[in-house]
């Protein structure tokens, strides 16, 4: 059965989860209250095939994209010349453009330790990237939205819309890899 | 043309996206044959999206 204690049980999932997302603590903090309000009137119909967690999250996910799309429209993002700049991806690389430091492989327990921590792994590793950037990777990436989806509500071409999810992918894995798994040029 | 890590690490990202063109598609997979670190940059790249998805779905 799903009471209401085991739905706000999960709001701090849910609201690191939507500031993942929007990066906007009032417009976190609504997304999640409409998810538990939603939740709360809708219980019934659970059928208790999922755990709490992923029931709540898959309509956290309506929610989410519904208030991107809103944020798109009401809050500027920074000019997307500002996300072009590609001095930190050429800095990974040689004059030839090789890797200038071997790429590590990641152990069984490496990737469980990522996996664990995936929202504390994001938001610190987010926060050096522009914010188009890392809107880009969590609609792709954590949600799964289609290039077309993506673009539309960033309001850029899809060619743009790879060099932000490529620039925002070296970053993370720069970021996992010298402050979680200890290794690389740190 | 052979195409060097920085333009293969460009290729696996935007395969994650979409379908790459033929000449593009062989060109990598020569690379990968060749590059032990782009291999596993690409697996790198795989299980960062699989983890994410992961954490999307509330898992």
């Amino acid at each position: 059965m799903m009471t209401p204690e085991l739905i706000e049980a999960e709001r701090p999932y849910l609201l690191r989860y939507a500031l993942a997302q929007l990066r906007d603590r009032q417009a976190a903090d609504e997304v999640v209250q409409e998810t538990l309000l939603a939740a709360l009137e809708s219980r019934s119909s659970f059928a208790g095939k999922s755990s709490p967690r992923t029931w709540l999250t898959s309509i956290l996910r309506f929610k989410l994209i519904d208030a991107v799309r809103r944020q798109s429209r009401e809050v500027p993002l920074e000019p997307f010349e500002d996300t072009l700049d590609e001095a930190d991806v050429d800095a990974l690389f040689d004059a030839s453009g090789h890797w200038q430091h071997a790429i590590r492989a990641w152990s069984g327990p490496e990737q469980e330790l990522v996996a664990k921590q995936f929202w504390e792994v994001f938001e610190r590793c987010s926060q050096v990237m522009p914010r188009r950037t890392a809107m880009a990777f969590v609609m792709r990436e954590v949600i799964g939205m289609e290039i077309a989806d993506i673009c539309k509500n960033l309001g850029i071409t899809a060619t743009n819309c790879s060099v932000l999810l490529y620039r925002a992918r070296m970053s993370l894995r720069e970021c996992l890899e010298i402050r979680w798994l200890g290794g690389g040029a740190a | 043309m052979r195409i060097n890590c920085k333009q293969a690490s460009r290729l696996i990202s935007d395969a994650l996206d979409r379908p790459l063109s033929k000449s593009e598609y062989l060109r990598l997979r020569i690379h990968l044959f060749l590059c032990g670190n782009c291999n596993e940059f690409s697996r790198q790249l795989q299980l960062m999206q699989q983890t994410a998805r992961k954490a999307g779905r509330g898992e």
